[in-house]
């Protein structure tokens, strides 16, 4: 500690050492790994040889356009349903859980308590021909005799949309909760309707939670292919069953590391497009 | 809250309009509440239920006997012993490393923090399947067979990003002056750490290991990539959905539930006796 005490300024790194270095060689190091893998050309038995194969994701994004097109518009979709949802529900524990909020929070999450696998696996059953949702939609007409939920886009976007919802509904729930709530009363004293005081002042201020929700959602969504898979068939597939299958069946690795970027560009580009239209529009708005 | 309440009973007009927009958006809430929690309920069912051929998808009966034989399905409860071994490991070091990154994050002014705070985003804002082909392309490269270790190495990777996070929060709202008294009695930096730092910080690295635990026993795409021959739970389901999961995975499934549950509840009850016994 005397050598602290001499060397107070090299604290910090030594504390920030060994948990950066592990993030620098477990996450940094692997995604340039992945870079040069994308760039090789060759097969799996003839062995993979490091050739600038720029041509790799031209080859991706061409091939598997559908895949990319569909990840973004499903996550999208889910992401949005999300919000609906949550948010309604966000501001009701806040405004109106009193003491009970904590326990209607637990609520919120305890989805997570159950294995990711298993709850999509549930909504497997819980969406298959011979379940209820599936016969009393028949019953009421709003599907055909033979219609089903199982394997369709509604499957998938519904189970992203469940999977994901917490990471909507707690930051949503975060912002609305530190509202004060004198400026809304400020508001209606000032003879603002109730929905006017909502627009005007809740909303605005719950932005920063909107925002972060539909991050912590829309990312994680996109990269998904545990939800197309099992509620799905291969016409609903994302990009991420195509860099799963790439890389751990059919070892093609340089086409699913291309893919990999290919999904993480999409994805910044949405963000980037996201960021700019909340960001300098609304908030100011 | 109360203020609210008086407003409303000094305007009778507001009244009406202010009783249906209420319970509008209660039933909402109760609707969405019970889609969060249908699917529980339906794993939590199915635990008892008795299927009739290998797909345990539609109702047949109820029986006791998967929870009786809870461990009779070959391969479950080797899975399920990998995972917590696992998550204890991968919590542990992901909770030393991150409390660290956090203490200097809050306390220090140093070069690279903004640097140091986006490494420590980047992780969590990275789609998984990118995290786990990149780990497995760095494995591959490096010619580092996939298994126990690596499995351990991807899923503290994960966990360090939220461990900080957590840590972080505490920090940020703490009161330093109780550090400076401490050191204005005589104690040495170190036993301030000990004594009153640490202490004051603990139930936030508490969460920070629980949050990684969690994370590590529900992680299944990750482990996918970097698992090797080994089988953790996750991967044990997605094995067995394929021919049809057995209800086991539904008995272990719901134990795990109802213990985080009680875990979580305990929490709440004590922090609200907490808050009323400081009030």
């Amino acid at each position: 500690m005397s050598f602290l005490h001499r060397h107070r300024r090299l604290t910090p790194y030594l504390l920030l050492a060994p948990g950066l270095a592990w993030l620098a060689v477990f996450f940094l190091a692997p995604l340039g790994f992945l870079g040069y893998q994308s760039l090789q050309s060759g097969t799996f038995d003839f062995g993979f040889q490091f050739t600038w194969e720029f041509s790799n994701y031209w080859d991706a994004i061409t091939t598997y356009d559908q895949h990319l097109i569909r990840s973004l518009v499903y996550a999208g979709i889910a992401t949005v349903l999300a919000l609906v949802i949550s948010y309604p529900l966000a501001y009701w524990i806040a405004f109106r859980g009193g003491r009970w909020k904590n326990l209607l929070l637990l609520a919120i999450i305890a989805p997570f308590f159950v294995t990711y696998l298993i709850r999509t696996l549930a909504w497997q059953s819980i969406l298959s021909d011979q379940g209820f949702v599936v016969q009393t939609l028949r019953d009421v007409h709003v599907l055909g005799d033979d219609g089903r939920l199982l394997a369709t886009s509604t499957a998938v976007v519904a189970g992203i949309t469940y999977n994901f919802l917490p990471f909507m509904a707690l930051p949503l729930y975060v912002s609305l909760e530190q509202i004060d709530q004198r400026l809304i009363e400020a508001a209606q004293d000032l003879y603002a309707s109730k929905a006017k005081a909502f627009l005007r002042v809740t909303l605005p201020l719950s932005l920063p939670g909107v925002f972060a929700g539909t991050l912590l959602t829309f990312i994680p969504a996109a990269g998904d292919f545990i939800n197309a898979q099992l509620l799905g068939t291969p016409k609903q597939h994302m990009i991420g069953n195509v860099i799963q299958s790439k890389f751990l069946e059919l070892i093609d690795y340089p086409a699913a590391a291309a893919l990999s970027f290919v999904l993480m560009a999409a994805i910044l580009a949405g963000v980037f497009v996201y960021t700019r239209a909340l960001g300098t529009e609304r908030l100011t708005g | 809250m109360t203020v609210a309440a008086e407003s409303v009973r000094v305007r009778p007009r507001a009244n009406v309009w202010a009783f249906v927009r209420r319970h509008v958006l209660t039933v909402y809430a109760l609707l969405a509440f019970s889609y969060l929690l249908l699917p529980i309920a339906v794993v939590i069912a199915f635990s008892f239920n008795d299927p009739a051929g290998r797909f345990n998808y539609t109702w047949q009966g109820f029986t006791l006997k998967n929870w009786s034989n809870w461990d009779g399905v070959p391969g479950l409860v080797d899975a399920m012993s990998l995972s917590l071994q696992i998550a204890a490991i991968a919590s542990l070091v992901a909770t030393a490393l991150g409390t660290l990154i956090a203490l200097a994050l809050v306390r220090y002014g140093f070069r690279g923090r903004g640097a140091t705070n986006l490494l420590v985003f980047l992780p969590m804002s990275t789609p998984e399947i990118v995290l786990g082909a990149s780990l497995l392309a760095l494995f591959l490269t490096m010619n580092v067979a996939t298994g126990y270790l690596t499995i351990s190495i991807a899923h503290i990777m994960f966990c360090v990003s939220y461990v900080v996070v957590t840590v972080k929060a505490r920090l940020v709202g703490f009161d330093r002056h109780l550090e400076e008294a401490a050191l204005d009695l005589g104690a040495n930096e170190w036993t301030t750490f000990r004594k009153v730092t640490l202490p004051l910080i603990a139930p936030a690295i508490l969460a920070g290991a629980l949050l990684s635990f969690a994370l590590s026993v529900d992680d299944f795409v990750v482990t996918y990539f970097n698992s090797g021959a080994e089988v953790t739970f996750p991967l044990f389901v997605w094995g067995a959905a394929r021919v049809g999961a057995p209800p086991q995975v539904n008995v272990i499934a719901t134990a795990i539930f109802v213990v985080a549950l009680a875990a979580m509840l305990a929490n709440i009850l004590i922090q609200n006796r907490r808050t009323k016994g400081a009030a």
